[in-house]
């Protein structure tokens, strides 16, 4: 406990550096960090928002982590989702069953983040391919559809330009409170899904397998587990959470597919994880924290003319404090022996 | 370089793996270090190549006491070791492991080290490309290399841990002719093994180690009788023969051949019955865990053919043979019997066949009622890494399946206190009793003795004997253990 | 039709490898001793950067190309720090970095985004560069480009045939061999971390000052860590078929300008994305054939095998597995 405290009380100082090196008073920073983030209805809906695709991943996360598995491709997942789901979707533009398209797309969705793990899986468990590089392929894979879809057979009537697809009628957009543009369907969905993936985890058998799998492989080879299959369960949930994720940037922020349709809410699920030290009822507050710091960055190069990036430093720079102190751990224990 | 060895200790725990050796090896000369398994052979040897730290006592070479703290040092003082599992580089050349630790500064002589490998080679007989990469030599010519480096950085000494383990008769021959060089030479050799046929050919002088101690020490010409009582000891009671009949088969090795271990396992054919409790004895090594494991279907043998209960399972894996019966036990329990992490429960939790939940309370209660059953020190709710070795093992003994029709077990009393073993031999006994067989491995040669209804005797990958129990003596399996096969049995060996 | 000039093709593909060519380099070193260094992609990006903000402020090359090096040098540090010494995942901390070296880079490149700075301009070698052919592709280019060509040699002439370089291998092969030989393994790993880092940092510094002048967000560099990283592994840990990787992978980029001028249906984006899957999936493809199971038949490996064997090459056997020595 305490040493939390110390290293968020390090990364707290380590920021204020940071912020006095650029040439920016560090203390007007935070406070444009908290009115970003909190100063009005509007800003705070933009953090649920945000802190909704965010969870969705960092869920999905926490399986394949469960079992042992670096799933990078996770970017790569979301996309594929929300190509998915932005296909169904274009289907029902002017159909009378708004409704039924947007269910359809959810579910095209986790299909499509599925199946894009699923690849990943097979690489790793039929080809032995590490499915870090096997992600990473398939993230620039998923990148290169898109940038054709959004350029090529899906482009905007007149010129294909990077600002995406034709923007969906509102009809086919996730129901929303019209003021701020906040989707109470959004949240039921990651209320939904972190209550699922805390039950699977730790009530069911395939949440037991996963655990016995990452924990040591032949062991769990020797009690009659099948160490390939689940791997290919777990990439295919996480892909199935990523898919999601990704529906809901298209249905519920975006309303149209654009080339930075993840907007890298991928890569920082896994800081997400990696700090909740791989705990899924972890995953929302850190998660929380981490939307609170992206928006609240907003501000930041209008009001002080400093890059956004400076949330992804922080959120950096928390894993790193996090894992120092592991280390640190490890290494006085292993001292005492 | 003379060496003496005052009351070496070296203790790992509770355990005494050297306890108080006094040793004195003239120069000049080569020295055998005979014992079975456990006797403390290695670790002395480690001790000396500075590999391992001793607990306590002194080391002196021609008279100094020394004290070194790694095995650079140790080689710096002109001791040299070549290691049973050989500590080099397979992907380099073995130009390149002849040179690697050797130079400074900026350029790497290599004509001059090429001409230096060629000349040692050469001297011995060895033939070793300098160009060839290490991982497609065999264990003999990789035992040459070492063997040419350490005496390349001026070694005086030079320990051999069971250096014929797993080499052809000729590479051998070749290596006694080399050490015998080297003796003539003025340089200590020490030779650390189980086989009275190499010590017989090639030592001068012979100490046997027995659990930790020394037994005895000799000159040449040997008493191998002698040798053999003090590796092994008295003989304990034999048990009377039960004389009961074979039963249907069980497991079938028809001649089959694998790699694996130093010695893998060649033309093995050998039939077990139900109810049939086989050990498997030999020096460790020597083919009994390959064994294990192709009867478990965890390795695939390269040729032959294996069936379980009169069904063909030649190349399945373990969840196939798991499904006719068989279960395999290995040693290293917590790391690779158990999963740390999970409790006992759990464990029961990862047999259930069905369902998508868990079945929390039925897994609870079969773990509370197999805890009382195996009497293991723990609740259903505690982690396994938390139990003891010897709960650990009751604890793999429960997950067992109830009826089981073969039991594969690698060394399953090792670390075991002697109430542990007992309750654990009573236990297994049962199982026989209903038509399951067993067969286990253990390093222990008395406690196959007592516990196993026929023997097979493994060395160097081939089984050498495979009697029953009650005809049989402890000396002579320790005549098979030691390599010394009476005219009645062949030996086939790696050409 | 744009008709195909191979001189300034092939010229173009040794200007445009030499960053990537020097950072796969550097990270050969880092993982022949051991150690993933999976920070690249943000490392690169931080040494472009902070090569260029020297240089702005400094007007010195030199001064950029310096800072970009210990830019580079810091990262891998910090990698080598927490694995060697702490015991951390490699891939944890590699991939942290990666994401906090690129704000890191944007945050404090932020002034000085699409300013017009010193870059690196070309010197013909003398007498060389007019040999027909051979004399525009290989000798008229700028510094860092001979730089990247001569490392390749240097790399290789340092792994191979030096004791230093024995000992580098000898380490990342079997760790507790080389400890058994008087090597410190910690030390050396954590050195050749470092130098590794070292030339991460000046492919970085050569895109903002020389391949890719300027800084900005996006700064063009992007992608390129996760590809050498791929390249390493594809050119199986040996600086001559590392350097290959790297000029393949120029080469798809150029393709893909070119192909953007004969298929303009086709957007342009895509060929700009599309040689990052191609390579990677090369990657896979050499990765497939290397995984043929050889266990199960006896004697020599057929023809097939030993010529895979001798494109792919094989893994520091101890890579990102951290030894302690007792």
């Amino acid at each position: 406990m305490g040493q939390s405290a110390l290293m968020l009380l390090g990364v707290f100082c380590l920021t204020t550096c940071i912020l006095m090196i650029a040439g920016a008073p560090p203390f007007a920073a935070f406070y444009h960090f908290f009115v970003g983030a909190f100063g009005s209805w509007n800003k705070f809906a933009q953090v649920l928002m945000t802190w909704i695709p965010l969870t969705l991943c960092a869920c999905g996360l926490v399986f394949t982590f469960r079992i042992g598995l670096w799933n990078i491709g996770i970017e790569g997942q979301v996309v594929a989702g929300a190509v998915s789901a932005t296909a169904v979707l274009r289907v029902g533009v002017g159909s009378e069953m708004a409704g039924v398209f947007i269910i359809l797309a959810f579910m095209a969705g986790i299909v499509g983040g599925a199946v894009w793990a699923a690849i990943s899986g097979i690489l790793r468990t039929r080809c032995g391919v590490n499915e870090i590089f096997a992600g990473l392929g398939l993230n620039f894979v998923a990148l290169g559809i898109t940038l054709w879809l959004i350029f090529g057979p899906w482009k905007r009537p007149g010129v294909a330009s990077m600002s995406g697809t034709e923007p969906f009628p509102p009809s086919l957009w996730l129901p929303h409170i019209p003021a701020l543009r906040l989707s109470p369907v959004g949240l039921a969905v990651v209320l939904i899904v972190l209550i699922g993936a805390g039950w699977v985890l730790t009530d069911t058998r395939l949440g037991l397998a996963l655990k016995g799998i990452g924990s040591n492989p032949k062991a769990a080879y020797l009690h009659g587990l099948k160490t390939g299959r689940y791997m290919l369960y777990a990439m295919a949930l996480a892909g199935g959470c990523a898919g999601l994720a990704g529906t809901f940037q298209v249905t519920g922020v975006y309303h149209r597919l654009i080339p930075s349709i993840s907007s890298n809410y991928g890569y920082l699920a896994l800081l997400v994880v990696m700090l909740a030290n791989y705990r899924v009822w972890a995953t929302p507050g850190i998660a929380f924290f981490f939307a609170c710091l992206n928006i609240g960055s907003i501000q930041l190069p209008m009001m002080l003319k400093l890059d956004s990036s400076l949330s992804g430093i922080i959120q950096g720079t928390l894993v790193l404090g996090f894992l120092l102190v592991h280390g640190w751990r490890k290494r006085l224990q292993s001292g005492k022996q | 370089m003379r060496i003496t060895l005052r009351d070496i200790h070296k203790h790992y725990g509770r355990v005494r793996a050297n306890d108080g050796v006094r040793m004195e090896i003239a120069q000049g000369s080569i020295h055998g270090i005979l014992g079975e398994n456990g006797a403390g052979k290695s670790t002395l040897m480690k001790v000396l190549a500075g590999y391992v730290r001793k607990t306590s006592g002194s080391i002196l070479l021609d008279g100094r006491a020394v004290d070194y703290g790694g095995p650079s040092q140790a080689a710096a003082l002109g001791i040299g070791m070549l290691y049973q599992d050989p500590l080099d580089f397979p992907l380099l050349s073995v130009l390149e492991n002849f040179m690697m630790g050797r130079s400074r500064g900026v350029s790497q002589k290599e004509a001059l080290h090429r001409r230096q490998l060629e000349y040692l080679a050469g001297y011995f007989g060895f033939h070793l490309t300098a160009r060839a990469q290490v991982r497609d030599l065999t264990v003999g010519e990789r035992q040459q290399l070492e063997i040419v480096r350490l005496l390349a950085l001026g070694v005086e000494v030079l320990i051999l841990d069971e250096p014929t383990t797993g080499i052809s008769s000729l590479q051998r021959e070749i290596l006694f002719e080399a050490l015998k060089k080297l003796a003539q030479q003025q340089k200590t050799i020490l030779l650390v093994s189980h086989k009275l046929e190499d010590v017989e050919a090639l030592c001068d002088r012979v100490t046997v180690l027995r659990e930790g101690k020394v037994a005895g020490e000799m000159e040449q010409p040997f008493d191998t009788q002698k040798l053999l009582k003090w590796m092994f000891g008295s003989p304990p009671p034999s048990p009377p023969c039960a004389g009961t009949k074979p039963g249907a088969i069980t497991l079938a090795m028809e001649q089959v051949s694998a790699s694996g271990g130093r010695a893998g396992l060649l033309n093995c054919s050998v039939t077990i019955h139900e109810g049939e409790m086989v050990g498997l004895a030999g020096l460790e090594g020597s083919g009994q865990g390959v064994f294990l494991r192709l009867a478990a279907g965890l390795e695939k043998p390269e040729k032959g053919t294996i069936t379980v209960c009169r069904d063909t399972l030649t190349g399945n894996d373990y969840h196939a043979f798991k499904a006719r019966g068989v279960t395999f036990l290995p040693t290293a329990r917590l790391e690779e019997g158990l999963i740390p992490g999970l409790t006992i429960t759990e464990h029961f939790a990862l047999q259930q066949e069905d369902g998508v939940r868990v079945a929390w309370e039925d897994s609870g209660s079969i773990a509370r009622e197999r805890i009382e059953k195996f009497r293991i020190v723990g609740r259903p709710s505690s982690k396994v890494e938390s139990l003891s070795g010897g709960n650990q093992q009751r604890l793999l003994l429960a997950l067992m399946p109830v009826d089981p029709r073969l039991l594969l077990l690698e060394n399953p009393t090792r670390g075991l206190d002697v109430e542990s073993a007992r309750w654990v031999w009573e236990h297994l006994v049962e199982y026989t009793l209903n038509g399951t067989s067993i067969v286990f491995s253990s390093s222990e040669l008395e406690e196959i003795l007592q516990i196993a209804d026929r023997i097979l005797v493994f060395y160097d990958g081939v089984v050498v004997r495979d009697v029953m129990t009650c005809d049989t003596t402890l000396a002579e399996l320790g005549q098979a253990i030691a390599g010394k096969i009476r005219a009645c049995g062949h030996l086939q060996t790696k050409q | 039709m744009a008709d195909l000039n191979i001189t300034i093709l092939l010229a173009s593909i040794v200007a445009g490898a030499a960053p990537i060519v020097l950072a796969a380099l550097g990270e050969t070193i880092t993982e022949k001793a051991g150690v993933i260094n999976l920070s690249l992609d943000g490392s690169i990006l931080l040494s472009a950067m902070v090569a260029f903000a020297f240089t702005y402020q400094s007007r010195s090359l030199l001064l950029g190309f310096l800072g970009g090096a210990a830019a580079g040098a810091v990262v891998a540090a910090i990698v080598g720090a927490f694995s060697i010494y702490l015991g951390q995942s490699q891939v944890a901390v590699g991939f942290v970095l990666t994401l906090t070296a690129r704000d890191l880079a944007y945050f404090f490149g932020n002034p000085f985004s699409r300013l017009y700075g010193p870059h690196v301009s070309p010197l013909p070698i003398p007498l060389l560069h007019k040999i027909p052919f051979l004399g525009s592709v290989l000798f008229y280019h700028s510094v860092p480009v001979y730089l990247s060509i001569l490392f390749i040699g240097v790399c290789w002439w340092f792994l191979y045939r030096t004791p230093e370089g024995l000992r580098l291998r000898a380490v990342g092969e079997n760790p507790p061999a080389a400890y058994a030989r008087g090597t410190h393994t910690k030390r050396t790993q954590m050195l050749y971390t470092v130098v590794g880092g070292l030339m991460v940092g000046l492919a970085g510094a050569t895109f903002s000052l020389c391949t890719k002048p300027g800084w900005g967000r996006p700064q063009g560099a992007e992608g390129t860590g996760w590809i050498v990283l791929a390249i390493v592994i594809f050119g199986g840990w040996h600086p001559a078929k590392v350097a290959l990787g790297a000029y393949l992978f120029a080469f798809l980029q150029v393709m893909g300008i070119q192909f953007q001028g004969w298929w303009p249906s086709v957007p342009a984006q895509v060929f700009q994305v599309a040689p990052f899957p191609l390579m990677i999936f090369a990657l896979v493809l050499m990765y497939m054939a290397q995984q043929r199971p050889l266990h199960l038949t006896e004697g020599a490996p057929s023809v097939f095998h030993r010529v895979v064997r001798r494109l792919s090459g094989s893994a520091p056997a101890a890579l990102g597995k951290p030894f302690h020595p007792e």
